[in-house]
């Protein structure tokens, strides 16, 4: 399957999670809340929230626990998060 | 909807307790944040074969009988669901597909595990460095290997046995910086229980062979820091007074894994201090009961044991609920007949030489270092405050924002525990935990405001 | 120990008066049971209101604002305060005439500080807003602080003006003996001429200690705090008729609160949120700003505060003891009030008598047993 991740589309497979999506996507990164500084998913097992990524237009879900899902859009998140999300 | 038991987590502990209960007839859910049974050490385990199945060892196979028993054992199964929090009574408030609902029970379970213990050093937030398990869980569910320089620090069976499980897919390990110190007198005067277990002893032996024949293993090190633009491209080290320096672009670290102890200490149970691990465990009775009637705790979220523990203590637990169900079920007998306490002494029997062949570090946090990951607190700010504080981590808390991120204190916790002791000079045991505050997984506003058409449910 | 002076806890109301008398030339020891600030002062939204206030308490609030503008010259410290505004809501044709009765009334007392807005003027304050709500009462003066800075704030002030400050110190009796207050703390026993008592939600146990039992109930207010967003909403919002307070905090950390009340534990010791009755004030919440709605919650919690029958504060000497001064009661608004509260405090401290008319907080309101006449 592909999903999209931040507009671009890239392989993903059944069984793993958006977290681990963005471990490969480039640029797919997460801007801390405080200093914007870049991180990606620590723990993957839903206790460091450094995978947190807007899912279909859900922002701030834990990566590690949402599978993908064909056509999902994954988009990070830069700094405190947009209201519109 | 009202449930004799509500089981939280669906590994080892949680599955073995569900079939227990089914088997005595009580109605039982099982919640569980994973999409599919097996918690994190049998993760995928329905679903991977052949090679995969090969490399992950015979300790993954088990799994797969368990998954299946559990599948059968006719207890309903909510998988993507978020427990958020817990009422005494006892009501649990569920999240899934965005939408929060109130389910009642009789008994609450937790089966929810551990974490790994985090230990903050500089560069610990950078792309490119992650938890040993982070990696071992991309390995069960999607096969992911670390590609690159990638390197390994840490002590414990958790990245020997990844570390076992890599090569055997044809992973490859740039280097291993072990970060345990030499077994002390502690350590071996715990032999005498480990001998019970040889096979067990055997096991890690072989590991650590398989290892050294694979790459370079540094030893005897400290100061240990990532760097990097934007993302890791080096470490570095202190070796014998002098700094070496490595290029890297994964760095897969690990330090021991503490039992989940968010939900029992938002309910306020009381909790015992391991002065070994340098953790809280709840404190259970003989069948895992807590402090408060009717919840439960099975697996490591009591107390770091390993799958084998955790199934049977998940058992043990169902027995126990059982009898508090119906107090003339004879629980003793069945936990007899069971041979449980037996095997339970068995699967245990390697713990304290694991323990005290592997402590926590001691190495005190360098002030640069950013303690909690999602307010960016630096040791040194919390240091500040804790010297003029009363010591309670709360305190600190309120006064640099540490622990009030969306991790709500799972990075941090123990480790401005620490600080505070360091700051006061007192052991840490005699510094309390971050007061934990619903919801245990960050709801929306909209979930909540929903909330309020809810009285009927249940 | 001994001091002049003993304040019985460490919340904002004990270090504003401690701060206050010390600067004055009076020895001072403070003793919190936990740490500064643990309930109440920690827990609070920090609202620095003037609005929608009991007039009785309006010359202490408008001291108050005044002081809060100039808050470095107190505590060395703004504490975090922006004077952002404060707004209540009117959402229908009923609250919009509740509020402009309520501030022709004030105007007829001779108090200026509110005024009537429009729906159009409230859309360019904030324009996040529901497009349902018709306007409502204003005062641009108001707006609010950082609680754990003020805390901070004020214990750095009062620790340089000389006072000792005891944490982890619980008090298990006071008694008067030859003029004296004798403490018994688990700190050691404490000798003052003068006790203030601002225990908070436990300011009854010290008065029944001091042998001047009181009716007094606590209030458990939940407070929900969201994940750091864009700025979008600068002054704090009210809505009249709905349990709803709303800010946004410099970090961009929603929080909402408005009293909506938790579950106190039976030993009257510690509260739990109770999350179907927040469902009131969250929901409030996104009713008037439905674009919030997906925001995730990060951290609740239920803040224990003494309320009294007439939710206004008891402030003033007690009818039963010399030497006692009580300052408790502010039934969660107290928070605006802390520097002319810890003025007056310390004016009955050092002069025995202070310029404000203190009969609405008076003690004896609440007093469990009347005198016999």
């Amino acid at each position: 399957m592909t999903v999209l991740v931040n507009g671009v589309e890239i392989g993903a497979w059944n069984g793993e999670t958006v977290a681990s999506v963005l471990l490969r996507a480039p640029g797919a990164g997460r801007g801390s809340t405080v200093s914007r500084t870049p991180r990606l998913p620590y723990c993957q097992m839903g206790v460091c929230f450094e995978c947190l990524v807007t899912v279909d237009g859900n922002a701030s879900m834990q990566g590690c626990l949402v599978p993908v899902a064909p056509g999902m859009r994954i988009e990070s998140q830069h700094g405190p998060r947009e209201i519109s999300k | 909807m009202k449930y004799d038991v509500v089981v939280i987590g669906a590994g080892p502990a949680g599955m073995s307790a569900a079939i227990r209960l089914r088997k005595n007839g009580s109605s039982v859910v099982v919640i569980d944040e994973q999409p599919a049974p097996g918690g994190q050490i049998w993760r995928g385990v329905e679903r991977n074969s052949g090679p995969m199945a090969e490399a992950l060892g015979t300790d993954y196979r088990e799994g797969a009988a368990l998954v299946q028993a559990f599948r059968a054992c006719g207890a309903d199964y909510m998988p993507e669901t978020q427990v958020w929090q817990i009422e005494e009574g006892w009501h649990l408030f569920l999240t899934s597909g965005g939408k929060a609902r109130r389910i009642g029970a009789r008994v609450v379970l937790l089966a929810n595990g551990a974490q790994e213990r985090p230990v903050p050093f500089p560069g610990w937030t950078l792309p490119g460095v992650m938890t040993v398990g982070a990696a071992q869980i991309l390995l069960k569910s999607g096969g992911m290997l670390p590609q690159g320089d990638v390197w390994i620090a840490g002590a414990g069976p958790l990245p020997l046995l990844y570390a076992t499980q890599l090569l055997g897919l044809e992973g490859r390990i740039a280097g291993f910086l072990d970060t345990s110190r030499k077994p002390g007198l502690a350590a071996l005067t715990k032999l005498t229980g480990a001998w019970r277990d040889i096979l067990g002893l055997l096991k890690g032996a072989r590991w650590l062979r398989d290892l050294r024949k694979s790459g370079k293993m540094v030893r005897g090190f400290h100061d240990l820091r990532a760097g990097g633009d934007g993302r890791l491209q080096y470490l570095e080290w202190l070796s014998a007074g002098e700094r070496r320096k490595v290029k890297a672009d994964i760095l897969l670290v690990h330090e021991g894994v503490v039992p989940r102890i968010h939900e029992t200490m938002a309910l306020g149970c009381a909790h015992e201090w391991n002065e070994l691990q340098n953790y809280f465990t709840p404190q259970l009775d003989g069948w895992g009961e807590t402090s408060k009637a009717g919840l439960f705790v099975a697996g490591d979220a009591g107390g770091i044991g390993g799958w084998l523990a955790a199934t049977l203590s998940g058992e043990i637990a169902g027995l126990g609920i059982t009898k508090h169900l119906d107090a003339s079920f004879d629980a003793e007998g069945e936990r007899h007949k069971a041979g449980l306490d037996k095997r339970l002494a068995s699967a245990r029997a390697l713990r304290p030489f694991l323990d005290a062949l592997y402590p926590p570090p001691m190495a005190s946090i360098a002030d640069e270092v950013i303690v909690c990951r999602c307010e960016e607190v630096t040791a040194a700010q919390i240091r500040s405050v804790a010297k003029v504080s009363a010591p309670d981590p709360n305190a600190v808390k309120a006064a640099t924002r540490c622990g009030m991120g969306p991790c709500q204190g799972r990075q941090c916790g123990y480790t401005v525990q620490a600080l505070v002791a360091e700051a006061h000079g007192i052991p840490p045991r005699d510094v309390s935990f971050f007061n934990i505050r619903p919801p245990l997984k960050p709801v929306t506003l909209g979930e909540i405001a929903a909330l309020g058409d809810l009285e009927d449910v249940s | 120990m001994n001091a002049d002076l003993l304040v019985i806890g460490g919340g904002l109301h004990g270090l504003s008066a401690a701060l206050q008398s010390a600067r004055r030339g009076v020895s001072v020891i403070l003793v919190e049971r936990h740490f500064l600030g643990r309930h109440a002062s920690g827990a609070t939204a920090a609202g620095v209101r003037t609005l929608g206030r009991d007039p009785a308490e309006l010359p202490l609030s408008l001291e108050a604002a005044g002081i809060w503008h100039e808050m470095n010259a107190l505590v060395g410290d703004d504490c975090g305060f922006i004077a952002c505004g404060q707004l209540q809501v009117a959402e229908d044709e009923v609250a919009l005439a509740k509020i402009q009765a309520r501030i022709r009334g004030l105007v007829g007392k001779g108090f200026a500080h509110e005024k009537v807005i429009g729906r159009d003027e409230m859309r360019e304050l904030v324009p996040d807003l529901s497009p349902h709500c018709l306007g409502g009462a204003w005062v641009a003066g108001d707006g609010s602080a950082d609680p754990h800075r003020t805390i901070i704030a004020f214990r750095d002030a009062a620790l340089r003006a000389g006072v000792k400050i005891v944490e982890q110190c619980l008090l298990t009796g006071l008694q008067r003996h030859s003029g004296r207050w004798i403490a018994e703390t688990s700190a050691g026993v404490i000798e003052a001429g003068t006790v203030v008592n601002a225990g908070g939600a436990w300011a009854d146990r010290v008065a029944e200690l001091a042998g001047e039992p009181v009716r007094q109930s606590i209030r458990t207010s939940m407070m929900v705090v969201t994940e750091r967003t864009q700025a979008r909403v600068k002054p704090v919002v009210s809505s009249l008729g709905r349990k709803l307070s709303f800010k946004q905090t410099a970090q961009g950390t929603m929080v909402i609160g408005g009293g909506s009340q938790g579950r106190l534990a039976s030993d009257r010791q510690s509260a739990s949120v109770d999350f179907v009755a927040l469902a009131a004030s969250v929901g409030a919440a996104v009713r008037l700003f439905p674009a919030l709605k997906g925001l995730r919650i990060v951290r609740t919690w239920a803040g224990m505060e003494a309320m009294t029958e007439d939710h206004l504060p008891v402030i003033g000497f007690s009818r039963k003891a010399t030497g006692l001064i009580h300052a408790f009661g502010f039934s969660g608004h107290g928070f605006q009030l802390v520097p002319s509260v810890g003025r007056v405090v310390a004016d009955l401290v050092c002069e025995g008598r202070t310029n404000l008319d203190l009969g609405a907080f008076d003690v004896e309101r609440l007093a469990k047993e009347r005198a016999v006449a």
